[in-house]
C-alpha cells in the first residue's frame, strides 16, 4: 500500500486566509474543557450497569477473605484450648483445627479462582463499555471536531488511557476491596479479641489517613502531567510514522532524533516524579504500621505479664497485626493507578463531553417519495450563511436551487468556497444560517441513513482501510453482492487493475503486493460511491490523481452514472465540466456567474477566461 | 485485519527478556543495590517474628518489664529501619526505570525512521505505536516489580525456610511439601500463559490500528454514513479481546487458586503438628507462634509468585514484540565508497529492474529495464497510465527504495554508492501527498534546505511555489501547521511541499504529480515560476496533464515497466499513439461518438 493519508483532515479549499484561532483556543490544550464531576460521573456510569456483578464480586472477596483471615484464630485456638485439650488425651478440637484449617485452605483457593475470573468478566465488560463509547462518541462527531482535535490525540484517548483504566480494574479495584475489607475485618477481629489492642489499631488509621490525603493530592498533579507528556509523544510518533517518505527524502531523521528526544525526557522526567510520589508514602505508610505494631506489642505483652491477657490472645493479635497493615501498599498502588486512571478519564470525558456540532435531528423526518423513475433530488440552498464558531464568514447568505437530475459544476480558484458548499450539501457542516434542503425536506431533519440514501460525497482523499478491494468498496453499501461491487468498478474503470492485483478483489490493500496507487485509490473511492447510489453525488476534486484518460472513463461512466440523480462536481481542471448541465464559477464566497457551459464559454466573464486558458494547456 | 505478527515459536521467557541486558545495564548496579534493599528488608521482616518469640518465651513469661520495653523498642527500630529500606529501594529504582522506558522508546524511534520504507508500508504505525507505548510501560513496570521481587521471594523463602527449619525441622518439612507440586504447575501455567499474552497484545495492536483507521478515514466514514458498521467491526475486535482476556484470566485464576490452596493447606498440618508437639512438651508455645508467625509473613511472597510470573511472561512478549522491530535490518549504512564518476552527467537510469521486497519472486517486476537519460539542466516529464509505477520510479532516486537491479547515475555516480545522506541532499522531492509536519511553515518550508537557509531563501521559495499566502497566516511564516497546528486545504499543503522541494536549490528535483491540488490560475502562476528554477535543475517530474507536461524539456512515456518512448511533448503527440490518448483521451472518446 502506499503510505496512508498523513495530514490531519483539512478544511480543503478554503479561503487562503484560515480560521482565525485566537490564543485562548481549548484544543491547543490536551485536555478539553470538563464540566466539573465529568470525570466521576463517567466512572459512576460506567459501573452503574455493572453493581450487581460488582457486589457479588465483592461478595466473593468478601468470602474470601474470611476463610483467609481466619487462620489465627484457628492458631489462637489451637494455642489456647485444643492443646491443653489434647494433653488431657481429647484429640476432638485439635483435630476440629486441622480440619478447620484445610477447609479454610481450600475454600479461600476456590473463592480466589472465582473472583478473579469474576472481576475480570466485570472489568472487560467496563472496557469494552468505554472503548465502545470513545470510538462511538468519536465517529459521531462532526468533521470540524476532527479538523481541530488531532488523530494523534484520539488515538492515544482510546489507546494508553484506556489502558490506565485497565490497570485500575484488573488491579486497582481488587487491592481497594481487599484492603477495604481486611481492614474491617482486622479491626473487628482485633477488637473483638481485645478492646484496648483493637482501639490502639484502629486510632492508627487516624494518621494512615491524612497520609493518603496528602499522597492523593500530589498524585494527581503528577499523573495529569504524566498523561499530557506521554500523548505529546504519541503524536509525534505518529507523524513520523506516517509521513515517512517525506521524513526520508528530506533526511529529518536526526531532527526528528532530536525533537522526539526533549518530548521523550519530558515523560521521563514526570513519569520518574509519580514513582517517587509513591516511594514517598511507603516509607510514611511503613513508619506509621510498624510504630503500631510496636506499641501494641508493648502494651499487650505488659498485660500479658501483669496476667490481664491470655497469651494465646496476644499472638493472635500479633499475627492480624502483621497482617493489618501489610495492604498499605497496596493501597498506595491502587492510589496510583486511581490517580493515573481519573488524569486519564478526565481527557476521555472531556473528549465525550463535545457535542456534535452537526447534531442528530431529534424527530427525524423521511424523505418524500421519489417524484418520478429517476433517483435525482432537488437541493435548494435557502438563505445559507456560514461561518466558523471562531469567526470569519466563508459564505455570505446565499440561496440556490439545483433542480432534480442536473449535473452542476462548481468552478473557482482555491478558496472561493466551493468545498464548504459541498462540506454544506453533505451535512458536514451545518449552516450558521438558512437551511439546506433535500426535496423540501431540512437536512438537519433527516437520520443519518436516510441522509446517505439521499448524499454521498467523493473527496479527493482516498483513504483505504485494512482489508480487501472488495471490502473497501463495498463500504458504499456494506450488503452488495459481489456481483455489483464488480459492476460498480467495471462502470468506472477500475475493474482492470484490480483483477490484476494478486487477490484480484480480495487482495488486502496492505498485504504483499497490495500497493496501489493514488489515481488507482481514486477510482476504487469512485466505484464506492457508485455502489451506495444516492439521489445527490458530490464529487470533491475526485480525479485529480487519474490520467487524462482516466479521468475520461470516468466521466463516460458518469454520462450513465449520473443521468436523472443530481450531482455537484467540483474540480479545478475544466475537462468536467464537459458532462454538466449547468456551471457556478465562485468566488470569495459568491456565485458570480450561473448558466449552461456553451453560454458561459461564448460569454466574456470569468469562465471563457478559464476555459480559454485550459484548452490552451491542452495544445 | 492487519496483523503482523510473528509466528510463535517455542521460546523461553528467560532468554527472551535477557535481550533487555543492553538497556538495563546502564542501571545495573541501581537495580542490585536495589534489590540487596529489598532483601534486607524483607530479612528485617522475618526478623520480627523471632523478637516476639524472644518476648514470649522470656519477658513475657518471666513477668520482666524491662526485657518488653527493650523487646518493644527492638521492634521499633526493625520497623523504622524496614520502612526507610522500603523507602529506599523505590528511591533507587525510581528514576533509572523511568530512563530504561525511555531509552528503549527512543531507539525504537530512531530505529524505526531508518528502517525502509518498504518495512512502513507492512506494519499499520498501530502495531509500532504499541510497541513504543504500552509494551514499554509493561518492561517498565516489569524491572520494577517482578524482576526484583522474584529474587527478592525466592531469598524470603529460602532464608524463611531455613528459619522454619532450624527452628523445628519436622514442622519445616511439613511447610515444604508443597513446593513442588506448586513448581510444576508454575511451569505448565506459564507456557500457556505466554501463547495468550501474546494473543492479546496483538488484539491490542488490531485494535489500535482500527481506531486510526477510523480516525484517518473519517471523512469517508460520515460521507457514506458508515459509522455504525465502523463501530461494529471495533465491537467486534473488542470482544475478541475481551474474550482472549477471559482466557488469560483463567490460567492465571487457577494457578492462583493452587499457591493459595497448598501453602495453606501445609500450614493448617503445621500448626495440628506443632500443637501436638505443644502438648508433648517437645515445643514451646514461643517456638509455634513465631514458627506460624514466620509461616503466614511467607504467604505473600508464595502468593505473589503467580502475578509475578505473570507479569514476567507478559514482558517477555513485550521484550519479543519489541525486538521483532528493533531486529529488523536498517538500510544499510553509508557506503561511502568512492563512486568513480564515469560516463555522463546528470540522472541516467540503467536497465533498472525493480520488485517491492515483499512480492512474490514469481510477480512481474513492477519496473522491467528501465532505461532514461536525463541531462543536466533538463527537466524530464514522466507520463504513463494509472498504476504504470511512475511514482515507484521517482522513489527509487533517493533510495526509498533499492533498484533490483539495474543502476541509477547521478552525474555518472552510482547511488548506490553513495551515502543515502549524500545522495539525499542532492536530489529534493515534493510527494503527490503533501505532509507537512508539526512545525511553523517556515521550519516546515526550510527543512528542504541547509541549515545556513534564512528568510531571503524561504521567501524566494515561497514566491516560487505561490504560496505567499503563508505571509497572511496569523503569525505569518511562524505560524504552527501539522499534527498540532493549523490546517491548511490541500492545494496550499501542495504549495508549501513544492517550496520546500525547491528552497535548497537542488540539483537535482524529483516532483511526483506537484499541482494536482492547484486550480488552473495557480497552476499556471507556479509553472511559470517553476520554468526559472527548473532551467538549471536537473528534473523528473510526473505529470497527468498537458499543462505540466508542458514545463519539461522532453517527456518519457512510461508503459509495462519500460521507457517506450522519449521526447518532445509535441513530437509524441504526433508518433506515439498511446501518449496522445493519455495526454487528450480523445482516441476513445471519440469513439463514444
Amino acid at each position: 500500500m502506499t503510505a496512508p493519508t498523513t495530514s490531519v483532515p483539512t478544511a480543503d479549499d478554503e479561503p487562503d486566509l484560515p480560521r482565525p484561532k485566537d490564543a485562548g483556543d481549548p484544543f491547543d490544550r490536551d485536555v478539553l474543557p470538563t464540566p466539573p464531576g465529568a470525570t466521576r460521573a463517567l466512572l459512576r456510569s460506567l459501573l452503574a450497569p455493572m453493581k450487581a456483578r460488582v457486589a457479588f464480586t465483592s461478595f466473593l472477596l468478601l468470602l474470601q477473605q474470611a476463610a483467609v483471615q481466619a487462620g489465627p484464630l484457628l492458631v489462637a485456638y489451637a494455642i489456647d484450648s485444643a492443646v491443653p485439650a489434647f494433653r488431657r488425651d481429647d484429640h476432638g478440637p485439635l483435630i476440629a483445627v486441622g480440619a478447620g484449617y484445610l477447609l479454610c485452605a481450600l475454600v479461600s483457593g476456590g473463592l480466589q479462582y472465582a473472583f478473579v475470573i469474576a472481576s475480570t468478566r466485570v472489568n472487560q465488560d467496563v472496557l469494552l463499555d468505554l472503548r465502545g463509547r470513545i470510538f462511538r462518541h468519536a465517529q459521531a462527531l462532526s468533521i470540524d471536531f476532527h479538523e481541530r482535535y488531532t488523530s494523534g490525540r484520539l488515538i492515544s484517548r482510546s489507546t494508553t488511557d484506556v489502558e490506565s483504566l485497565r490497570e485500575l480494574l484488573n488491579e486497582g479495584l481488587q487491592e481497594l476491596v481487599t484492603v477495604v475489607l481486611s481492614f474491617v475485618y482486622i479491626s473487628a477481629m482485633l477488637l473483638w479479641l481485645d478492646l484496648g489492642l483493637g482501639a490502639v489499631a484502629v486510632a492508627s488509621f487516624v494518621p494512615l489517613y491524612l497520609l493518603v490525603r496528602v499522597y492523593r493530592r500530589r498524585a494527581v498533579r503528577v499523573y495529569r502531567v504524566r498523561s499530557t507528556a506521554i500523548a505529546a509523544v504519541i503524536v509525534k510518533f505518529v507523524e513520523t510514522m506516517n509521513g515517512i517518505r517525506p521524513v526520508r527524502a528530506f533526511r529529518r531523521e536526526a531532527a526528528n532524533d532530536a525533537e522526539f528526544r526533549v518530548l521523550n525526557r519530558r515523560h521521563e522526567r514526570v513519569n520518574g516524579d509519580a514513582l517517587l510520589e509513591m516511594a514517598r508514602y511507603v516509607v510514611g505508610s511503613r513508619l506509621v504500621a510498624n510504630t503500631a505494631v510496636a506499641v501494641i506489642v508493648l502494651w499487650g505483652a505488659y498485660r500479658v505479664a501483669g496476667g490481664s491477657l491470655e497469651l494465646g490472645v496476644l499472638a493472635a493479635a500479633v499475627l492480624y497485626l502483621r497482617r493489618l497493615y501489610d495492604p498499605i501498599d497496596r493501597l498506595g498502588m491502587f492510589l496510583n493507578s486511581y490517580q493515573s486512571a481519573a488524569a486519564s478519564l478526565e481527557k476521555i470525558a472531556g473528549l465525550l463531553a463535545q457535542t456534535p456540532s452537526v447534531p442528530a435531528p431529534s424527530e427525524p423526518r423521511e424523505l418524500p417519495p421519489l417524484k418520478s423513475e429517476h433517483p435525482g433530488r432537488e437541493v435548494v440552498f435557502d438563505g445559507v450563511r456560514f461561518g466558523y464558531r471562531t469567526g470569519g464568514e466563508v459564505l455570505p447568505r446565499f440561496d440556490l436551487t439545483l433542480p432534480a437530475g442536473q449535473t452542476v459544476a462548481v468552478v473557482g480558484s482555491t478558496g472561493a468556497g466551493k468545498s464548504t458548499l459541498a462540506k454544506l450539501l453533505a451535512r458536514f457542516y451545518d449552516p450558521s444560517d438558512g437551511r439546506v434542503l433535500l426535496d423540501g425536506v431540512d437536512l438537519r431533519d433527516l437520520a443519518v441513513p436516510e441522509l446517505r440514501r439521499g448524499v454521498v460525497m467523493v473527496t479527493q482523499e482516498a483513504f483505504l482501510f485494512s482489508g480487501t478491494v472488495a471490502e473497501n468498496i463495498a463500504i458504499g453499501r456494506p450488503d452488495a453482492t459481489r456481483e455489483e461491487i464488480e459492476r460498480a468498478a467495471k462502470a468506472i474503470g477500475a475493474h482492470e487493475f484490480i483483477s490484476s492485483l494478486p487477490d484480484g478483489y480480495d487482495t488486502d490493500v496492505r498485504k504483499r503486493g497490495g500497493r496501489i496507487s493514488a489515481g488507482q485509490r481514486q477510482l476504487v473511492a469512485f466505484a464506492r460511491a457508485l455502489l451506495a447510489d444516492p439521489a445527490v453525488l458530490i464529487l470533491d476534486e475526485a480525479t485529480s490523481s487519474l490520467d487524462i484518460p482516466g479521468e475520461r472513463a470516468v466521466q463516460r461512466a458518469m454520462l450513465t452514472v449520473l443521468r436523472g440523480r443530481t450531482a455537484v462536481v467540483i474540480a479545478h481542471r475544466l475537462s468536467t465540466v464537459e458532462i454538466a448541465d449547468r456551471v457556478l464559477v465562485m468566488e470569495h464566497g459568491r456565485i458570480v456567474e450561473d448558466g449552461t457551459p456553451a453560454d458561459l464559454i461564448a460569454g466574456t466573464g470569468r469562465f471563457a477566461d478559464l476555459h480559454r486558458a485550459w484548452r490552451d494547456s491542452l495544445a | 485485519m492487519p496483523t503482523t505478527r510473528a509466528t510463535t515459536k517455542d521460546r523461553s521467557a528467560v532468554r527472551t527478556l535477557l535481550r533487555l541486558w543492553p538497556y538495563v545495564r546502564p542501571v545495573r548496579a541501581r537495580l542490585l543495590t536495589a534489590a540487596a534493599v529489598a532483601v534486607l528488608a524483607s530479612c528485617v521482616g522475618l526478623v520480627i517474628p523471632l523478637v516476639l518469640k524472644w518476648m514470649v518465651d522470656g519477658p513475657v513469661a518471666d513477668r520482666d518489664p524491662a526485657g518488653v520495653w527493650l523487646g518493644a523498642l527492638y521492634l521499633l527500630l526493625l520497623g523504622v529501619g524496614e520502612a526507610v529500606l522500603f523507602g529506599l529501594r523505590r528511591w533507587l529504582v525510581a528514576r533509572p526505570l523511568s530512563s530504561v522506558e525511555a531509552g528503549m522508546r527512543a531507539d525504537l524511534y530512531r530505529h524505526l525512521q531508518r528502517l525502509p520504507v518498504a518495512f512502513h508500508d507492512r506494519w499499520a504505525s498501530g502495531q509500532l505505536l504499541s510497541r513504543g507505548t504500552t509494551d514499554l510501560m509493561l518492561l517498565r513496570m516489569f524491572l520494577a516489580f517482578p524482576l526484583t521481587f522474584l529474587l527478592v521471594n525466592f531469598v524470603t523463602i529460602l532464608i524463611g525456610v531455613v528459619i522454619m527449619v532450624l527452628q523445628d525441622w519436622t514442622l519445616g518439612l511439613v511447610i515444604l511439601g508443597p513446593a513442588v507440586p506448586v513448581m510444576v504447575m508454575c511451569v505448565i501455567f506459564e507456557k500457556r500463559y505466554a501463547h495468550v499474552a501474546r494473543l492479546a497484545q496483538d488484539q491490542v495492536g488490531d485494535l489500535t490500528t482500527v481506531v486510526e483507521e477510523s480516525v484517518l478515514g473519517i471523512r469517508i466514514i460520515k460521507g457514506f454514513g458508515r459509522h455504525r458498521s465502523q463501530a461494529r467491526a471495533f465491537r467486534e475486535l473488542a470482544r475478541t479481546l475481551r474474550g482472549t482476556e477471559l482466557r488469560k484470566a483463567g490460567l492465571l485464576a487457577t494457578i492462583w487458586a493452587v499457591i493459595v490452596t497448598l501453602p495453606e493447606a501445609a500450614i493448617g498440618a503445621a500448626l495440628v503438628v506443632g500443637s501436638v508437639q505443644v502438648a508433648d512438651g517437645s515445643l514451646t508455645a514461643g517456638t509455634l507462634v513465631a514458627f506460624l508467625s514466620t509461616a503466614l509473613a511467607l504467604r505473600w511472597p508464595v502468593e505473589s509468585i503467580g502475578f509475578l510470573l505473570a507479569m514476567s511472561q507478559e514482558a517477555a512478549t513485550a521484550t519479543e514484540r519489541y525486538f521483532e522491530v528493533m531486529d529488523e535490518a536498517p538500510e544499510d549504512p553509508a557506503v561511502g565508497a568512492d563512486a568513480e564518476r564515469a560516463g555522463e552527467r546528470g540522472l541516467r537510469f540503467h536497465g533498472v529492474r525493480f520488485r517491492y521486497p515483499d512480492a512474490p519472486p514469481d510477480s512481474p517486476p513492477v519496473l522491467d529495464h528501465v532505461d532514461l537519460h536525463i541531462r543536466p539542466g533538463e527537466s524530464m516529464a514522466l507520463v504513463g497510465a494509472t498504476g504504470s509505477g511512475k511514482t515507484t520510479l521517482t522513489a527509487l532516486v533517493p533510495r526509498l527504495y533499492e533498484v533490483t537491479s539495474g543502476r541509477i547515475t547521478l552525474d555518472g555516480a552510482d547511488i548506490a554508492a553513495m551515502s543515502r545522506e549524500e545522495l539525499r541532499a542532492q536530489v529534493a522531492m515534493a510527494f503527490e501527498e503533501p505532509t507537512l509536519f508539526s512545525a511553523s511553515v517556515g521550519e516546515n518550508v526550510l527543512m528542504g534546505a541547509g541549515d545556513s537557509a534564512g528568510a531571503a531563501e524561504l521567501n524566494r521559495a515561497l514566491a516560487v511555489a505561490q504560496a505567499d499566502f503563508a505571509h497572511a497566516l496569523p503569525q505569518g511564516t511562524d505560524t504552527q501547521v501539522g499534527e498540532q497546528g493549523l490546517s491548511l486545504s490541500g492545494g496550499q499543503r501542495q504549495r508549501l511541499a513544492l517550496a520546500r522541494a525547491v528552497v535548497g536549490r537542488p540539483r537535482f528535483l524529483v516532483l511526483d504529480d506537484p499541482l494536482s491540488a492547484l486550480d488552473v490560475h495557480t497552476e499556471a502562476a507556479v509553472e511559470a515560476a517553476l520554468r526559472d528554477v527548473l532551467a538549471d535543475t536537473t528534473a523528473l517530474i510526473v505529470a497527468h496533464r498537458p499543462s505540466t507536461v508542458l514545463l519539461a524539456d522532453r517527456v518519457a512515456l512510461l508503459s509495462g515497466g519500460r521507457i517506450t518512448a522519449v521526447g518532445t511533448h509535441h513530437e509524441l503527440l504526433r508518433t506515439n499513439a498511446e501518449y496522445a490518448h493519455l495526454m487528450s483521451g480523445t482516441e476513445e472518446a471519440e469513439d463514444e461518438r
